[in-house]
């Protein structure tokens, strides 16, 4: 364990000032991390690489309802633009891998395995429903007993910038969930908007040793209370704002229980199984595994790729597959987020994100959906 | 070496773009004619259509006496018959005809209808003879076409998933047009292949590869009509090249074709 008395340590906190954000991530570019941030583009604000600290969105905010999703100009502030369409799974468990390469010739054929991804990630921006939804991924993809290798090698060299929330989208539930507005574990350094225009400044929390290294390169002063008062109140005020909630009391139990409800049949008139919502979910992790062969026939590769309980395809087994109506489906991936991922992982599968309900086409609500699972009959 | 299978590829009712995909193939289509002996084909090779084909490509929808006829010939000549494209797989643009006044749209259009020969309406080429397996789109996309071939060769299933557009949508991680502009989009109900091509370019998917699995078009029609389509206006967008599919046929259907 490092040491945590030193200046700069774990737990401790400090202020820089707006500007610091791009100074942070000309640093981690300079250290030759891929640093993942928050990037304006097509009418919204997704995750992607950064060659350049001024491609980071700022000064936009969003509008998130069921099925609906717009980004608007407005402001100077780097963080309030809350959450997008893009997972942080996208790059821990990218949606295409070719797994192993067989070439065939004359001496017989060669197996060979992809080598495992030399990434050095920066994560810049990640939400506290998202970094519990990290949480999520890991206990599924490295917990068990045959951990993904190209997943831990990912992970382990990415480092966590957390953003502290203190704005809430309409879509927003993870207050209720446990999961946020403000982070307590799990990242490198977590930061928190302070003030606007002219008096942005940051408050910088460590939660690690490589954390604290970047504090040299930043130009940090120590926080004061006032600057963590006023960070709690931020965060108060946006699990303040939250309309959505899921009560997790019982929950598990109460979806088992309502494996005949009558409401499944309601949602399968709405549902498209379009796979939109486990596509965004953070916390979706199923991939399916395909063979391909070139037309030569001297070359084949084992690929995986994203796939979705949403797939007629994904529950076939001999004969057919077993999930055929989109009742059944939905049901599926409702019960798993919110009932038997805890038989599976000891937690729930759903952070409280709102990504499934924002990027629904026709925006199916989960929080909506599990109270009227948990009615009883009409 | 064994003798390489012999591939013959048919054009019926069609605009040829489906068979411009394979010459479309450039670097690939030396290993295609390596993999396969180009026995037939129109538009590439000059010999004759005989004898018996490993693999038939058929094009195209049936929209003549003379195509009703022919396309029993090709079955009864091929091992494994594979359409390519909306008309050959669902009946094409060209099936708009279908239940509407065959012979009053001919006079509309031609100064002598009496010279021409053709059907009511223009069919899928499954409605006529067994189909073993099928490529969507129009035009089908190209990779989906190499895959299929390589696929038939080495004997494995070939991925040409029957799920939604949404999903290539996501694996590239383009941002929704539906949710993000409020633009109609079909994705969620039309086949995928394509790789989402159009809502890469900021607009809603057409429906060219045609419906999913269980596609639930009543769904999405209600969300198009929340976002202001009218209901002339979704019926018009499931009445494209993919006109005669069952469930893009009964969507348009209900939302009162004009
Ligand atoms: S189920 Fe929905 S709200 Fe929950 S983590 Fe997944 S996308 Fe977010
Ligand atoms: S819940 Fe919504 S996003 Fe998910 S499959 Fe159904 S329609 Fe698509
Ligand atoms: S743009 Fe269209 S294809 Fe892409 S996710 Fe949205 S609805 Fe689906």
């Amino acid at each position: 364990m490092p040491d945590v008395r030193q200046s700069g340590a774990m737990g401790e906190a400090f202020v820089m000032d707006g500007g610091g954000i791009e100074r942070l991530a000309a640093h981690l570019l300079a250290e030759g991390r891929s640093v993942v941030a928050p990037v304006a583009r097509d009418g919204a604000v997704v995750y992607d690489a950064i060659e350049d600290p001024a491609e980071i969105a700022r000064g936009v905010r969003i509008d998130s309802r069921p099925g609906h999703y717009r980004m608007e100009r407005d402001g100077t502030a780097w963080f309030d633009h809350v959450i997008g369409p893009t997972p942080w799974k996208r790059f821990l468990h990218p949606p295409r891998e070719t797994l192993y390469s067989m070439t065939r010739s004359d001496d017989g054929i060669e197996v060979e395995a992809t080598p495992l991804p030399q990434a050095s990630f920066a994560f810049l921006g990640v939400r506290p429903c998202d970094l519990a939804a990290i949480g999520v991924l890991d206990r599924v993809m490295t917990g068990g007993a045959h951990p993904d290798p190209r997943y831990a090698a990912r992970r382990n060299g990415t480092l966590i910038i957390a953003v502290n929330c203190r704005v809430s989208a309409e879509t927003c539930f993870c207050a209720s969930m446990g999961s946020g507005p403000r982070a307590d574990a799990g990242y490198d350094l977590a930061l928190s908007e302070l003030g606007t225009g002219a008096q942005t400044r940051f408050l910088i929390e460590v939660g690690s040793a490589a954390g604290s290294a970047l504090l040299e390169a930043l130009d940090v002063a120590p926080a004061t209370e006032a600057d963590l008062a006023e960070a709690r109140w931020n965060a108060a005020a946006a699990a303040d704002a939250q309309t959505r909630a899921i009560e997790t009391e019982g929950l598990a139990r109460d979806i088992r229980a309502a494996a005949e409800h009558p409401h499944w049949d309601e949602v399968a008139t709405r549902c498209l199984n379009c796979t939109n919502c486990t596509m965004v979910c953070p916390t979706c992790f199923c991939s399916t595994t395909v063979e391909v062969s070139d037309l030569t026939g001297a070359h084949a590769e084992r690929q995986q790729r994203w796939d979705s309980c949403f797939n007629v395809g994904f529950s076939h087994l001999h004969g057919g597959a077993v999930r055929q109506s989109g009742r059944a489906r939905y049901r599926q991936w409702l019960t798993h987020k919110l009932s038997t991922w805890e038989d599976q992982f000891g937690e729930l599968g759903c952070t409280g994100c709102g990504r499934c309900i924002a990027w629904c086409p026709v925006g199916i609500d989960i929080t909506e959906e599990a109270a009227s699972l948990r009615r009883t009959e009409p | 070496m064994p003798p390489r299978p012999r591939l013959g590829v048919f054009k019926f009712s069609s605009c040829d773009g489906c068979q411009l995909s394979l010459l479309d193939c450039e670097r690939e289509l030396l290993d295609v004619a390596g993999a396969l002996e180009i026995a037939y084909f129109a538009e590439a090779v000059s010999a004759e259509d005989t004898g018996h084909y490993d693999v038939a490509l058929v094009e195209g929808s049936v929209t003549t006496e003379a195509e009703a006829l022919h396309i029993h010939d090709i079955r009864a000549r091929s091992t494994t018959l594979v359409t390519i494209g909306a008309c050959a797989t669902s009946g094409g643009i060209q099936a708009l005809k279908n239940g509407g006044n065959a012979a009053g749209f001919l006079k509309m259009v031609y100064p002598t209808p009496a010279w021409l020969h053709t059907l009511e309406s223009a069919t899928a080429i499954s409605d006529h003879v067994k189909v073993d397996h099928e490529l969507r789109g129009c035009p089908i996309s190209k990779h989906q076409l190499l895959e299929l071939i390589a696929a038939l060769l080495a004997g494995r299933r070939p991925q040409t998933e029957p799920h939604a557009t949404c999903l290539e949508c996501k694996l590239a991680g383009q941002v929704c047009v539906m949710v993000a502009e409020g633009k109609p989009c079909l994705g969620p109900v039309t086949h995928a292949g394509c790789g989402a091509l159009c809502p890469g370019y900021a607009r809603g998917c057409y429906g060219c590869f045609g419906p999913k699995e269980t596609a639930n078009t009543a769904s999405l029609s209600a969300q198009l009509g929340a976002l202001g389509e009218s209901p002339a206006r979704i019926a018009r967008a499931f009445s494209t090249f993919n006109t005669n599919a069952p469930e893009f046929r009964a969507e348009a259907e209900a939302q009162g074709d004009d």
